[in-house]
């Protein structure tokens, strides 16, 4: 854990309020604790929008807690139990690797490697001097066909190696975002070379709205 | 080998459009109004008759569980409560299902909450599934526009809501009563039972949590008939299979097959095969990281069933095939997956807190040989004091892969010890 400054006050803005009333309504009168990872993620999401950096000071659950008539301290538990709540700032980039062993199997230690030589990060949890990346081990994202997986932010980044790894990072580096899904072009979970089921129906098929 | 014909997830690699129009023409949302039209009870008989095991780990009828839901609604609303919580190392099928066949699972909400008097579904999905959360929104959202649920959900008169629920990253809450406290607002910490969810769950309503892909599959069972499901897979073990096939093999990916395929058939005509070739097979966990391994001569003449799995102490659990060759190191493979443990204990109960953590400093001195041979045994007793001994199951599958670490490869791990004492260096990976 390093020192930060936590921010002295926190508003919902009109993006979120938004949103927040969407996800008010999915629960019944008297239980709008449910709410309370939602609005944790809405708050993330807005400090990210905000300052580059997606996390949750604290006084945002102090916000949440009053919004949602909780004691503090519940929010602040519920907070720290799940992991993808950051609890200090993180990069741009929020590196989270898999190395469960899935993921290790297919070479994930390859994979951390590569992301430790290009952001010159040598710990957990710990972001790069240029502020662009944090990285984070994380167990089992759910992907295990398309292992290794490199989760960037909200998005997968499929079948990787040390190779797709540093050009991942270097076109981040250089500000561009390359399309998430598998780096080598494979139809998501179905085999390399394409499918081998699912062949003989005829179906129509559209583009839009496919990975 | 299963037909195209009887394949339910025919969108599965996302091929086809995932929208509702894709949808359509694929068969979802056929007739659902009279399929509803035959009342509650005709719809969990059906579902019993179908033989349907539970596709989230625990292979439990589901129509069964459909059945211990109270048949009059009374003060209380029922609910039911969707795991898309999908976390077990290894397993990736409920994510297919979210991004590129959403509308069976919407339609399969409708149903079932239908069949057990709920008006509304809440569906969890796992925090890390954002995208995938998104494809599911969609296609809520496009089956209220048409009128396929809402207040008179397919023009049934059954008034049915359908809320996403997004989680933050926890392994616990894919354990039915901690989604449901996680679905509160809680740290997600499962509970006691009895009371079971069908009699007191989410809000202290009348809960049935069942996985996607059980849901996700019911509307099909409805149209085509429990005969039609029956008459795939093997007896007991009824039906077609999502299966995620990963590790050493030429060609990882996940396939619908049907129930009680030999493993063989299953890596070789679908996987591309071990790397390496079959005899370069080391070793199978074959329903995800919580049941036992199984080694390479089990291997050879396994069936992919709830039964034949069980018969040789391990279980089919969500039919997720982690595969490894030769080339593993099987002592650290397993040491990692004791790592995930201690990482996911909620720390709720003793055992499964303190012992998750001292497993897995066992385990590491394992891969290394530092240890005794005699600890391989207090290793052992130690899982079997953590096995049964906690409120809900993480326990025991934190114990079980040990368990089959050291039934099928206690040479090895004493060979490592010996290495060790004698001063040979083993080859170990950098991390």
């Amino acid at each position: 854990m390093t020192e930060h400054a936590e921010p002295t006050a926190f508003a919902f803005d009109a993006e979120s309020e938004a949103k927040i009333t969407t996800v008010m309504a999915k629960y019944p009168a008297g239980k709008q604790a449910s709410a309370v990872l939602p609005l944790l993620d809405l708050a993330q999401r807005q400090m990210g929008r905000a300052t580059g950096s997606a996390w949750i000071p604290r006084v945002a659950m102090d916000v949440i807690a009053a919004r949602l008539d909780m004691p503090p301290i519940r929010v602040y538990e519920v907070a720290t139990f799940y992991l993808m709540f950051n609890m200090q700032p993180v990069g741009k980039y929020h590196l989270q690797l898999c190395t469960t062993t899935p993921c290790w199997l297919r070479g994930s230690d390859e994979v951390v490697a590569a992301c430790r030589k290009a952001t010159g990060i040598k710990g957990w949890k710990e972001t790069s001097a240029d502020g662009l990346f944090t990285m984070t081990e994380v167990e089992c994202v759910g992907a295990c066909v398309n292992a290794p997986i490199l989760q960037v932010n909200d998005d997968f980044f499929e079948d990787m190696d040390a190779e797709s790894t540093e050009a991942l990072l270097a076109a981040l580096k250089r500000g561009e975002y390359p399309k998430p899904g598998s780096v080598t072009g494979r139809q998501t979970s179905a085999p390399e070379g394409g499918p081998t089921t699912l062949t003989t129906l005829n179906f129509p098929s559209t583009s839009a709205g496919a990975e | 080998m299963l037909s195209d014909a009887d394949r339910i997830f025919t969108n599965l690699y996302g091929i086809g459009d995932p929208g509702l129009t894709g949808a359509r023409a694929r068969g979802d949302w056929d007739g659902t109004k009279a399929i509803i039209a035959r009342g509650r009870e005709a719809i969990v008989e059906e579902m019993k008759a179908s033989g349907l095991r539970g596709r989230g780990g625990a292979g439990f009828p589901t129509g069964l569980k459909w059945s211990f839901m109270p048949k009059a609604i009374g003060k209380l609303p029922h609910y039911l409560v969707v795991n898309a919580d999908e976390s077990e190392p290894g397993t990736c099928k409920d994510r297919d299902i979210l991004r590129h066949d959403p509308h069976k699972l919407v339609e399969g909400c409708l149903l079932a909450s239908f069949a057990m008097g709920a008006h509304a579904a809440y569906i969890y999905v796992r925090g890390e599934f954002y995208n995938e959360a998104v494809a599911l929104q969609q296609a809520i959202d496009e089956a209220y526009e048409a009128g396929l649920i809402g207040p008179d959900a397919c023009g049934s008169g059954w008034a049915f809501d359908c809320y996403l629920h997004r989680g933050a990253g926890a392994y616990i809450c894919g354990e039915e009563t901690a989604l449901i406290e996680s679905l509160e607002g809680k740290k997600g910490m499962p509970r006691l039972k009895p009371p079971f969810p069908a009699a007191m769950g989410l809000y202290g309503c009348p809960t049935t949590v069942n996985n996607v892909e059980s849901i996700a599959v019911a509307p099909t069972i409805l149209r085509r008939g429990a005969a039609w499901f029956t008459g795939l897979g093997r007896p007991n073990n009824a039906g077609t299979k999502l299966f995620c096939i990963s590790g050493h093999v030429n060609k990882p990916c996940n396939v619908e097959e049907e129930l009680g395929i030999p493993l063989k058939e299953l890596i070789e005509k679908y996987a591309g095969g071990v790397r390496g070739g079959w005899d370069n097979l080391l070793a199978v966990i074959p329903g995800g990281a919580s049941v036992p391994l199984i080694n390479k001569a089990t291997c050879d003449t396994m069936l992919m069933d709830f039964d034949s799995l069980r018969a040789v102490k391990s279980g089919l659990g969500t039919a997720a095939v982690i595969v490894m060759d030769k080339s593993t190191d099987v002592i650290k493979a397993i040491a990692r997956l004791s790592q995930f443990y201690k990482h996911e204990s909620c720390g709720q109960c003793t055992p499964c807190r303190e012992g998750t953590g001292w497993m897995m400093r066992v385990m590491n001195r394992m891969v290394q040989g530092r240890a005794t041979i005699e600890e391989i045994d207090t290793l052992e007793q130690v899982t079997r004091q953590i096995e049964g001994h906690t409120i809900c199951a993480l326990g025991d599958a934190a114990a079980w892969p040990i368990q089959g670490l050291i039934k099928n490869f206690r040479p090895m791990m004493e060979e490592r010890i010996r290495a060790y004492k004698a001063g040979r260096s083993m080859p170990l990976a950098a991390e």
